[in-house]
């Protein structure tokens, strides 16, 4: 099972950085990472393998979430289906 | 990997655009609780729903975090009550709506659909005892919706049926007069109702359904609003790509989240209703589509083609999407719920008459629609038989659910709250119908019913 973290809002020094500890700290495996800047916004996404996660995919959402909250950036966690089903046929 | 602009079009969809999915819907199969014995019925269907439908919400929360797309409702459905409780007294069928009360509470759903009754040819006593206490039902309840199908393309229309409706309508809009006579949002009267509607208030588990069944309604007009937007300056079949890419993409959400809840709840899957469902929230309108279409108003002259040419779109890109289509499947145009028919009506661009053609061409009918409180009964009725009539002769769903918003007049509004919005009390022609709808009888099924 693949997660995709999508990171947007205001450039911040460090962000992959601590994206990437709690990811490691819970044993999801990052497969890739893409970084756009879209108008003024910045965008990351990070491709993730979440089959070995040490919490369920909820609390790692809400973890990441309120990283995401104090650094008053978006960060999402979703479910790679959802991308898949909506622009693959 | 995903490309990246089809991830930011996703999540741009979800947060900016009001993209949801509008309701996971189990349909649960009552027969096997009719008893002639009222308690006995209660208990079991009370036992029935719980159990099957224990684990809904949950559920319908794990996938809305799984994969990042709010899933606004939860609802049950069941076998139309009138069946269930044929051998009951209307003291009876009022016991089993409370029954559905107090299961919808246990289970924490947002509404439970089937205190229905299907009466397009006649009704049986059941049926009559359960329409006559449809008022009280609605208003000593909170979550439980009803609906009575009155007519059929193949059956006729029921006159005596709609007749006996245009009165309950009165009589809920009266009994919760304190509460800006909210029990007539709960009560939808039918031509043609689909057995596997995942949407109220008509929702039910219909007759040929499986024991249960699992049926996702999507939402989205502030994405097709916004694709069109994008799409600028294009002509009429560039514009109806446009829409069917989007009502494909939104259909495989409701896809995938349909799948996803069968497994979980180890339900069959039933059907994605391929709709666009407004609320009140600004920029989710199905109005807004047809104004960014090109018309000034909704309501103005052109919106029936726009409207026929949205909901076309919407339901070939849709059918591609998904597995098994089914329920109402087409735009919703529900005044109250949609902030740019509330603002078209207001500003007397959107009349009745105007709702009414409208109906013709797309789902469901006259929704949501508020009128003066004093409206004759009759008056209603000829209402219910003008929208019905456009469903028997056309082949297709109309309903009507009109709030007779009691002791206000044309010109004031009635705040809902929630999802069912504000509506706008409208003006109607109150020359009497009285005498045609008294005759009763039933009118005959038009000529091209007979197709065999």
């Amino acid at each position: 099972m693949k997660a995709v973290i999508t990171v947007t809002g205001k450039d911040t020094v460090g962000i992959i950085a601590e994206v990437s500890a709690v990811c490691a700290k819970h044993e999801a495996n990052i497969l890739d990472i893409t970084q756009s800047v879209l108008s003024e916004y910045f965008a990351m996404i990070m491709l993730a393998d979440i089959d070995r996660l040490n919490i369920g995919f909820s609390d790692f959402a809400d973890t990441l979430a309120e990283l995401g909250k104090s650094k008053s950036l978006m960060i999402h966690v979703m479910h790679e289906d959802i991308f898949n089903t909506m622009h693959h046929i | 990997m995903i490309n990246t602009q089809d991830i930011l079009e996703t999540i741009n969809m979800i947060r900016e655009e009001n993209l949801d999915i509008r309701t996971i819907t189990m349909g649960i199969s009552l027969w096997d609780c009719v008893s002639e014995d009222t308690d006995r019925l209660c208990t079991k269907i009370y036992d029935k729903i719980t159990k099957r439908a224990e684990h809904l919400v949950a559920t319908g929360a794990e996938i809305e975090k799984m994969y990042g797309i709010p899933i606004v409702n939860k609802r049950v459905s069941v076998t139309p009550i009138s069946l269930i409780g044929g051998a009951s007294t209307p003291e009876g069928y009022l016991k089993i709506a409370h029954t559905l009360q107090k299961a919808a509470d246990t289970l924490g759903i947002n509404f439970i659909g089937g205190f229905s009754a299907l009466v397009q040819k006649g009704m049986t006593v059941g049926a009559r005892n359960m329409i006559s206490v449809i008022p009280e039902a609605l208003a000593e309840t909170q979550n439980v919706c009803s609906s009575v199908n009155v007519a059929s393309t193949k059956a006729g229309t029921n006159m005596d049926a709609i007749a006996l409706m245009g009165s309950a309508i009165k009589r809920a809009a009266f009994l919760t007069k304190d509460n800006n006579s909210i029990a007539c949002a709960k009560l939808v009267v039918f031509a043609n109702v689909p057995e596997d509607n995942p949407f109220m208030a008509g929702a039910f588990c219909g007759v040929g359904e499986p024991d249960s069944a699992i049926n996702v309604g999507v939402s989205g007009p502030g994405v097709v609003a916004s694709a069109i937007r994008r799409a600028g300056d294009c002509d009429l079949s560039e514009l109806a790509d446009v829409i069917k890419k989007t009502a494909f993409k939104i259909t495989r959400v409701g896809q995938l989240v349909a799948n996803e809840a069968a497994k979980r709840l180890d339900t069959p899957f039933g059907i994605v209703d391929l709709s666009l469902a407004p609320t009140p929230a600004v920029g989710d309108s199905v109005a807004y589509i047809l104004e960014e279409m090109g018309l000034e108003s909704c309501g103005a002259h052109g919106t029936t083609a726009a409207l026929a040419m949205l909901n076309d779109a919407v339901k070939k890109g849709g059918v591609m999407a998904s597995s098994h289509v089914g329920g109402l499947s087409g735009a919703f145009i529900p005044v109250s719920e949609d902030a740019g028919m509330i603002a078209a009506a207001e500003r007397g661009a959107l009349t009745l008459e105007k709702l009414e053609a409208m109906t013709a061409v797309c789902s469901v009918g006259l929704d949501m629609i508020a009128i003066p409180g004093d409206t004759p009964e009759d008056v209603i009725n000829g209402i219910i038989a003008d929208e019905i009539a456009i469903g028997v002769v056309n082949t297709k769903t109309t309903a009507v659910r009109l709030i007779p918003a009691y002791g206000k007049k044309a010109g004031e509004s009635v705040e809902f709250g929630g999802l069912l919005g504000t509506a706008p009390i409208m003006s109607l022609n109150t020359y009497s119908p009285a005498k045609f709808i008294r005759r009763g009888g039933r009118i005959p099924a038009p000529i091209h019913s007979l197709k065999n």
